[in-house]
């Protein structure tokens, strides 16, 4: 194997294009060197993308929105005071990952690319709206929820990588939450996500996106879960007819973790609780 | 061996090394630089007892690449007492009986002090979240948790000197 550590996005795409043998991208490497040390893997390159300055960032969008780097820790976007007050949902899930020891090396990029159905950060993400924007031959930028096709399985080309998620502006009046069911407090994996992002006007659910984890081969957007949100003040019907959607949409398969039975039950609770979490953010009472 | 030429820095001291490179930083700290502090219990992040500091963040060795480590400041285990003088907490740990077979201990120092630099005062619930990545098997974490409330009222007082 070799180790690369290239300081630009466009060396990093020159090596992992060129490579004949299997490239793997090293970024906080919390699920990639567990692979390797468990030969699941042979790479014949791994190209190490925490030298190039621009994916150790955390910006501000000219439209308002943030721009996270794909090697940005979970750690340091736990220590970012305005990406937390933006988008807390999202940065609490992506600090649900592991322990603090994870944490100064998990990246949301990776927990993307890892492409586990339970991913914990890509429910929020697909919730928040948030963009992938990939580097290779050309740049391309396209919608989370549009990157896992499977498990272990993502839509990039062979010399891609993804280079930033950008979250949009936070809107008025907008809310996000996450939730996760685990059968301890903490350090286990998903057995349900969801997650709800939505905007109030006047008190209303003007818009809404929901998205659910380990519920299915990849994460999901549920539309018809927002759209039995939107327009409403999130009363008891309203919930019912979330947690309706969102168990409806459900495909999940049973494991050590939970039988279908169960996660199905779950993802309808779970996605009410985060919905009047995101609504007590987004101001509505 | 091909490997990877790398210049870090340990416990304060400058180190080079050479290791092939998907050899992983536990590895070399432990089989190159003598340094068997840090252990491999699981080495696949869920147990701890490899933890160390690189450039400040608390982080498992054994899913850190050896490659990674050029012009980082790694701290470990040995590098926490003061020549003769134990860390507060080292001194705790002894006093309050907070290890029985000493394998997780490392780790644990390592993540408890990268708690009290961020946290001089924590709960006792802030200070079990913190050491969540941290497994041990004989004392059932009691005695670890007060040797840290403990460490911790030791290092207020000698800051406050």
């Amino acid at each position: 194997m070799r180790y690369e550590s290239p300081t630009t996005a466009k060396a990093a795409v020159d090596l992992l294009s060129k490579e004949k043998g299997k490239a793997y991208v090293l970024a906080g490497g919390t699920d990639l060197l567990v692979r390797l040390r468990m030969d699941m893997i042979e790479p014949d390159l791994m190209v190490d993308i925490k030298n190039i300055p621009a994916m150790n960032e955390i910006k501000k969008t000219p439209s308002g929105g943030f721009k996270i780097g794909a090697a940005v820790s979970g750690a340091k976007l736990g220590a970012n005071k305005a990406l937390k007050k933006a988008w807390p949902g999202v940065v609490e899930a992506t600090n649900l990952i592991g322990s603090d020891q994870i944490q100064g090396r998990c990246t949301m990029v990776g927990n993307l690319c890892n492409a586990s159905p339970a991913a914990d950060s890509v429910p929020a993400m697909i919730a928040a709206g948030a963009k992938a924007n990939i580097v290779g031959k050309k740049r391309r930028t396209v919608p989370v929820e549009d990157i896992v096709t499977g498990p272990g399985k993502t839509s990039l080309a062979k010399g891609e990588l993804i280079e930033a998620i950008t979250l949009p502006k936070k809107a008025p009046k907008s809310g996000d939450a996450y939730l996760r069911f685990i059968p301890r407090t903490e350090m286990d994996i998903a057995v349900v996500g969801a997650a709800v992002s939505l905007t109030l006007k006047k008190g209303v659910v003007e818009k809404a996106r929901v998205a659910l984890g380990a519920v299915a081969a990849t994460p999901l957007l549920v539309k018809e879960a927002a759209d039995a949100i939107i327009g409403t003040k999130l009363d008891d019907e309203a919930l019912e007819a979330l947690g309706a959607a969102c168990s409806a949409a459900c495909k999940p398969i049973d494991d050590k973790r939970g039988t279908v039975e169960y996660r199905v039950k779950v993802a309808g609770v779970l996605a009410q609780r985060a919905a009047k979490i995101a609504y007590e953010r987004a101001g509505g009472k | 061996m091909s490997g990877v030429h790398v210049t870090t820095t340990v416990n304060g001291d400058p180190v080079e090394f050479v290791c092939p490179a998907d050899e992983s930083l536990l590895d070399v700290l432990r089989d190159r630089l003598g340094l068997t502090g840090a252990k491999e219990g699981c080495g696949t992040g869920d147990c701890g007892a490899c933890s160390i500091t690189l450039d400040g963040q608390l982080v498992c060795s054994c899913l850190v690449l050896g490659a990674e480590a050029e012009g980082k400041k790694i701290t470990t285990v040995e590098g926490m007492a003061d020549g003769e003088n134990l860390h507060p907490l080292q001194r705790q740990f002894i006093d309050n009986a907070a290890l029985q077979c000493g394998i997780c201990t490392p780790g644990f120092l390592i993540a408890a002090k990268a708690l009290l630099d961020k946290n001089p005062d924590p709960s006792v619930e802030e200070i079990r979240y913190a050491l969540a990545g941290n497994l041990c098997r004989c004392t059932g974490y009691d005695k670890i948790v007060r040797a840290v409330q403990a460490a911790a009222k030791d290092l207020q007082k000698q800051n406050r000197k």
